[in-house]
């Protein structure tokens, strides 16, 4: 049972992390109908940037306080200078465009901070442990993670329902010429829309860079789990990219940890091991599988 | 106010304009006349930015707008009620309203919300309703206050009124009157004849992508010969 809570969390802190790369995704992919596989990337340059200002100062927040704007800042450029180009193209044209990107930043971040991985420390005032449930300490630094992945569910929330700008982006995503037609700057938008994905993904970088390590390549393991969170939640939707970012959490995490004691009741050992370990790692596509026979479009598509 | 020039347009390498000229003055309602696919459509979007003029010149209040992006256009101060109405359907009723509200580039004194819910009355009802959620007719009203909360010193309209029920017409037909007379400038595509008649000052007959004939109200009710030809009736 202790066991199987402290799991629940493990997988709710994915999924956050999962959210907070998927957000900015499905909103690019839904709004703008490009797919962007370099999305990743701004995942590792938010953990290098981090790490780096972290090891340079001693203090983790201001390596959050730098590594924000700079990824917003680098994600609006990319938009501006490759993306915005590949807006009216065939997807084929902008997977080959963004994949390019991928190893651009791949071989940029080797160039810079060579081919070691970095570590980060959890900050010093996050390094104990909690007891949310009396009995099962867990690790401060998590729950943060799952607190900062929640506010910013809220805060994205209130700000496509609340606001006007959020108001616009959800015009633009349902009609863009008309849109345009009532005075909204939709390129504008767009790009801001893009910086504020990216940032999320730099978020999410910076939050995993204590957690994992910080090297070149660590973008596209997660790009992966990413692709198949707004795919589960509907392409385009914010609250899709939620629950579907929750689900994967929980099912790959959970997948993980009790498969193999349940092949073990029905299995010898050894095998037991071996199977449950690669049904584990197909857990989330066949979850993922199973929801689009039910839903073809995800769980809450934008367009519907 | 708005000075459209010869302009011509293309679809692709089909020619849809050529050489389109009109004028509509401040205080004055324009018309746009013609049969199915004559170039009225493709003449409000060429206005709008909405689609690229290749030749011609379109100035509103003596500034160049045919080379600004649609955003831009609209920020001079020119209001679409556009054919088949695009109302926001992710957007609640007030969402639609005030998504352009912020657009204040136009007249002077801004519509305000009571205002215009008090010239379409059923709207206001309907306030937090989705905008898929409403009837052919609410969306219509809907089209028309949203592009009067963005304060345009010209509205234009295209096919306000068509596959609406005679009731729900005449509440729009209404409407643009109570327009009319507080000054608002408007360019109207319609078909239904008699109703334009009653509220505009001046028409433009399309004919294949080109102006054949324009005229004052009187002129054009005289003209059996005219309205045959082009119009159809
Ligand atoms: N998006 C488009 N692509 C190609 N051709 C188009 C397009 N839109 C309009 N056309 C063509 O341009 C011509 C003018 O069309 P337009 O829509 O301006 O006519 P209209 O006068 O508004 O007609 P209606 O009364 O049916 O609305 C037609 O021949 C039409 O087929
Ligand atoms: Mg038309």
């Amino acid at each position: 049972m202790l066991l199987f809570i402290e799991q629940i969390l493990n997988g709710l802190q994915l999924g956050v992390t999962l959210f907070l790369m998927s957000a900015g995704l499905t909103l690019v992919f839904g709004i703008m109908q490009v797919i962007n596989l370099a999305h990743g990337s701004f995942y590792m340059i938010g953990a290098y940037v981090a790490a780096t200002v972290t090891a340079l100062s001693g203090s983790f927040l201001l390596g959050l306080a730098v590594a924000l704007p700079a990824t917003a800042v680098i994600g609006m450029l990319v938009e501006a200078i490759v993306l915005r180009r590949l807006y009216k193209k065939e997807h084929v044209d902008q997977v080959l465009a963004t994949f390019g990107l991928i190893m651009f930043f791949n071989e940029l971040t080797r160039i810079i901070w060579g081919r070691q991985p970095l570590f980060m420390d959890v900050p010093s005032w996050l390094s104990g442990s909690v007891e949310l449930i009396p009995g099962i300490p867990y690790p401060s630094y998590r729950i943060a993670v799952i607190g900062v992945g929640l506010l910013v569910a809220l805060f994205l929330y209130l700000m496509f329902t609340r606001t006007r700008i959020g108001m616009q982006i959800r015009a633009g995503a349902s009609n863009r010429e008309m849109a345009g037609a009532l005075g909204i700057n939709i390129r504008l938008l767009y790009t801001l829309v893009f910086g504020l994905g990216t940032l999320l993904a730099g978020l999410a970088g910076v939050m995993a860079g204590p957690i994992l390590a910080v090297e070149a390549g660590m973008g596209e393991s997660i790009l992966i789990l990413t692709f198949v969170v707004i795919v589960i939640g509907g392409i385009g939707s914010v609250r899709g990219a939620f629950i579907g970012a929750l689900l994967v959490g929980m099912v790959d995490t959970l997948g993980r940890a009790f498969l193999p004691a349940l092949f073990r009741m029905f299995l010898s050992s050894a095998h037991a091991d071996g199977v449950a370990a690669s049904v584990a790692s197909m857990s989330i596509y066949i979850l993922m599988a199973i929801i689009l026979i039910w839903r073809p479009q995800g769980l809450l598509p934008a367009h519907s | 106010m708005l000075k459209v020039e010869q302009i011509e347009t293309f679809y692709g390498s089909s020619q849809a304009l050529f050489g389109v000229s009109l004028k509509v003055r401040a205080g004055e309602v324009v018309t746009l006349l013609g049969r199915n696919g004559m170039g009225k459509s493709t003449t409000i979007k060429s206005i709008m930015g909405l689609t690229q003029v290749t030749r011609g010149r379109i100035t509103f209040n003596d500034i160049e707008i045919h080379h600004l992006p649609s955003y831009q256009v609209a920020r001079q101060g020119l209001g679409l009620v556009p054919e088949g109405r695009q109302i926001f359907p992710n957007l609640t009723v007030l969402e639609n309203i005030m998504v352009g509200a912020a657009n204040r580039g136009g007249r002077e004194e801004p519509y305000t919300l009571d205002e215009v819910l008090e010239i379409f009355p059923r709207l206001a009802e309907r306030l937090k309703n989705y905008g898929n959620q409403l009837s052919g007719g609410e969306q219509q009203m809907l089209a028309v206050v949203r592009a009067l909360m963005t304060t345009p010193k010209l509205l234009i309209l295209d096919e306000a009124t068509e596959g609406l029920a005679p009731l729900v017409r005449k509440e729009i037909w209404y409407g643009l009157s109570v327009l009319k007379a507080r000054g608002q400038s408007i360019l109207v595509i319609d078909k239904n004849l008699d109703a334009l008649m009653k509220l505009a000052d001046r028409h433009y007959v399309m004919e294949r992508g080109a102006v054949v004939w324009s005229g004052e109200t009187d002129e054009l009710a005289d003209n059996e010969e005219l309205k045959a030809r082009y119009l159809g009736v």
